[in-house]
């Protein structure tokens, strides 16, 4: 299984990888659109990142949320109908949402934030 | 399968504004005639959608004497303007109306599964069927084309587990548009029988079989098929969060979420919906004396064990996202997987069978002493293929069970039927009867109130006796709850306007339990309140499950638990959010109001709809047989002693039987001056046309009905 893996000792909370995602995703700067959220109101900071652990693939009603071939829980955008349920579902609070827009959203462990982070807190690994 | 278009007509595909498509659908079976009306401002102020949309429509479509069966009776199903949103759990449902066969007045059935928002997204607010048609036909509605057809059916099937699976795969075309297409049929014994529905179909992905939901009450299914309607079929594949054009998605969006948080850390210790759905009533029930038994004589038994929830969760396949439409996560619709049957037609065929519910478990199981949960599946299975009712199936075996225990009935009056209590075979074949319309199950299919008639004139059954023990008003037959102990839920049941079903109050642990309203005023009230407030979810296309079926971790804590508060507020806060107009709770009941008053003189408009007919059978209201009290004596001798004020002693059963009856349906009386007064109706129960005008109900066709009963 394909995952992203966090350090969060070595996190220095600069915010970057939520801007790598969310740029990549939704072209635009902003922590609410990351996949991948630092929360630095404690020291190491809490990195919520999807741990691909597949709760939220049996509560989809139309099985808009699969797995694909190297373990990553994938969302079909075609299929989803934006209920959220998967958003409740999930129990590290790493399926994500920003109400107003239809579908929700999840680190799919691509890497690009494990290359703009500057202090190698993030790493994909095969578990 | 070959068929002939019988009758087409194309319409404009537009998108929703607000909640609205601002017209309805109407198709005549008989004259082939397709056409859409305008949906009218004032239909939206004051009839607001869903079961008012109905209503409206019927109102216009029926006249003064029109009887089930006459051709302009109609079937209207409607959505409501919050119907089909994918974010607030239990948005899904159609409200189904018709002249019932069972009361010759309006009945109306709230229904999940996916065909009511489909056929709203295809571009209506309401579907208007009349007339009847010379040959079986199909009305499709194709939601992406834009066309609506009149299609043949020579269909050789007509049992909906298997009808409905074959037309969402015909009308499908290829296996991604399955669970875009949604079936409403009937079953065999609608052909026959009275006390019948319809079914309401969504495809389930994951078992890959249609699931089928009921519009259970009243004898819908009798009126379909009288109209030679085989099935209704919608297809519509453009589904998405945002489809009712809502004015503030985010906020749609967060009250959504919100209730699906406290579903996913609430419902495991609270209502356990999601893992054995309204089934995980049935110990409860039996624990306060309120599961019914042997035709509500009584409450409890320890065989009831036997019906214990845990039994139907294990049959249950666990974990699987069993909503009856998109979004719900309360997800009560369980269902048994690779059922095989022992009897009938599909003896040995592995099925998927969608419940029990607890309705079906009580009905078809308790109040006729089968304790077998695997038998209440089979009778579960049956029922819903064929087209019957399980409340109404249940409570009718029920009454001829107790008749044959009474020697009104016998072998040779049943057609060499047993029918002695538990006798799941002789239920079985019962219902295999009213499928293949002959024996005594024809009888029985007729329902209590005609078998009552029938029994006192042709076997000379003591009159008296049957309208005591034969649990039915208006016509229609009690679900499944002991109303004995509880007055207010006695007024619950028998002043619902569509006849004695528990979904305008459920009153019983407010009442008898936590006695919360003791006073005929505090009872007048929450008679006032709860069916209000809960006809507001058939007016907008809601399910109930999800206001109090789970509830906020503080409920307890506020002014009001039993109204949920914060339930209360969600449904003003999505309703604004969807339609874009203002709502608070009371505005929310004053739409109720109108709708309700409009039903009740809807009622009268057809005869019904006066005082006696809000007069429960006596077993609704205390013990009718000797040994219903002396099963529980104590209770009934305590309370002649410290309610009634009478001493018991050294009287006799029969005495003491007489003293309570006489002090219960006293009460009872008063209950009914209170209600009606709160209602704002005259101790007749007509409504004033000064209540009328306050609510914005007197539009001329009704006050113009009213008068003649002034
Ligand atoms: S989104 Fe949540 S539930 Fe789904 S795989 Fe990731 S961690 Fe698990
Ligand atoms: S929001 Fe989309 S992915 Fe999540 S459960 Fe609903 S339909 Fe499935
Ligand atoms: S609570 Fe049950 S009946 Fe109500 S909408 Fe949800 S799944 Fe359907």
């Amino acid at each position: 299984m394909k995952v992203l893996k966090t350090y969060p000792e070595k996190c220095i909370s600069c915010h970057v990888c939520e801007s790598t995602c969310s740029s990549l995703f939704f072209k635009e700067d902003n922590p609410e659109l990351s996949c991948i959220q630092i929360h630095d109101e404690t020291n190491p900071p809490d990195m919520n990142v999807c741990n691909q652990c597949q709760a939220c693939v049996a509560v989809c009603p139309t099985c808009a949320i699969t797995v694909n071939n190297q373990g990553v829980v994938m969302i079909s955008r075609n299929l989803c109908i934006g209920c959220l349920m998967c958003v409740a579902a999930c129990p590290t609070n790493s399926m994500r949402t920003a109400f107003g827009k239809h579908n929700p959203f999840k680190c799919i462990a691509c890497g690009a934030c494990v290359k703009t982070c500057p202090a190698d807190a993030l790493a994909v690994v095969q578990e | 399968m070959q068929r002939k278009v019988l009758a087409e007509y194309k319409y404009e595909l537009k998108p929703i504004v607000r909640g609205y498509n601002k017209r309805t659908l109407y198709v005549n079976v008989g004259d082939k005639v397709i056409k859409e009306k305008p949906v009218t401002d004032m239909m939206i102020d004051k009839f607001v959608g869903g079961k008012g949309f109905d209503l409206y429509l019927m109102w216009h479509g029926v006249n003064d004497n029109t009887k089930w069966n006459d051709p302009e009776n109609e079937i209207c199903i409607a959505f409501g303007p919050l119907c089909g949103n994918t974010s607030y759990p239990g948005s899904g449902k159609s409200i189904v109306t018709t002249i019932s066969p069972l009361t010759g007045i309006p009945v109306d059935c709230n229904v999940g599964g996916h065909f009511g928002p489909y056929t709203k997204f295809a571009g209506f607010d309401a579907l208007e069927l009349q007339g009847k048609a010379d040959e079986d036909v199909i009305v499709f509605i194709d939601g992406d084309k834009g066309i609506v057809q009149i299609l043949s059916a020579p269909d050789k099937v007509i049992n909906s587990h298997i009808l409905a699976e074959e037309l969402h795969k015909e009308f499908a075309g290829s296996e991604e548009h399955l669970q875009h297409v949604s079936v409403v049929s009937s079953g065999s014994a609608s052909d026959h029988v009275l006390i019948t529905c319809l079914n309401f179909s969504f495809w389930d992905k994951r078992r890959k079989v249609a699931r089928l939901k009921q519009a259970g009450r009243g004898g819908t299914g009798t009126v379909f098929r009288d109209k030679s309607i085989k099935a209704l079929v919608v297809k519509y594949s453009g589904l998405s969060v945002d489809k009712n054009d809502p004015a503030d998605l985010p906020t749609l969006q967060k009250t959504g979420l919100k209730l699906h948080k406290e579903i996913e850390v609430g419902d495991a210790d609270q209502c356990r919906m999601h893992q054995v759905g309204t089934a995980h009533l049935m110990e409860i029930m039996n624990d306060y004396d309120l599961l019914p038994i042997r035709n509500f004589k009584y409450g409890q038994m320890p065989e009831a064990e036997g019906l214990h929830s845990r039994e139907f969760t294990k049959l249950f396949t666990q974990g699987m996202a069993d909503g009856c439409w998109y979004g719900c996560s309360l997800s009560c619709c369980k269902a048994v997987d690779n059922f095989k049957p022992r009897t009938g037609p599909y003896k040995g065929q592995p099925v998927c069978v969608d419940g029990p519910e607890y309705e079906t478990a009580g009905g078809c199981g308790s109040n006729i002493c089968v304790w077998d949960p695997k038998d209440v599946v089979e009778i579960n299975f049956y029922c819903d293929t064929y087209g019957l009712d399980t409340i109404s199936f249940g409570t009718s075996v029920a009454f001829v069970m107790e008749c044959y225990e009474n020697g009104i009935l016998n072998k040779e009056r049943t057609g060499g039927l047993e029918l002695n209590w538990g006798n799941a075979d002789a239920a079985l074949e019962l219902l295999h009867q009213m499928a293949r319309g002959e024996g005594f199950g024809l009888t029985v299919g007729q329902g209590v109130r005609r078998m009552k008639k029938i029994f006192a004139e042709q076997f000379g059954a003591d009159p008296k006796f049957l309208q005591d023990i034969g649990m039915e008003a208006k016509g229609l037959e009690y679900s499944q709850y002991m109303s004995k102990e509880s007055l207010a839920q006695q007024g619950g049941y028998t002043l619902a306007l569509k006849g004695p079903q528990h979904d305008e109050a459920w009153l019983i642990f407010m009442d008898m339990v936590n006695n919360h309203i003791p006073t005929f005023k505090d009872k007048a009230e929450a008679l006032h309140y709860f069916p209000m407030f809960r006809t507001w979810f058939g007016l907008q296309g809601l399910c109930k499950l999800p206001w109090n079926d789970i509830e906020p971790a503080n409920n307890a804590q506020t002014d009001e638990p039993a109204k949920v508060p914060e339930h209360v507020q969600n449904y003003v806060d999505i309703y604004k959010a969807i339609t874009g107009k203002p709502m608070d709770k009371h505005e929310l009941i004053r739409q109720s109001e109108r709708v309700y008053n409009f039903q009740k003189v809807f009622c009268m408009r057809m005869g019904g709809g006066r005082r006696i007919d809000d007069i429960p059978p006596y077993r609704a209201v205390g013990p009718v047989t000797e040994e219903e009290y002396l099963s529980r004596q104590e209770r009934y001798d305590n309370l002649m002693k410290n309610k009634i004020g009478v001493d018991p002693t050294g009287k006799s059963v029969a005495e003491k039987m007489e003293i309570t009856r006489r002090y219960r349906e006293d009460q009872y009386q008063q209950l009914i001056d209170a209600v009606y007064e709160r209602k704002g109706w005259t101790p007749e129960g007509v409504p004033t046309l000064e209540h009328l005008k306050n609510i914005g109900m007197d539009l001329p066709e009704v006050l113009e009905v009213v008068k003649r009963y002034l």
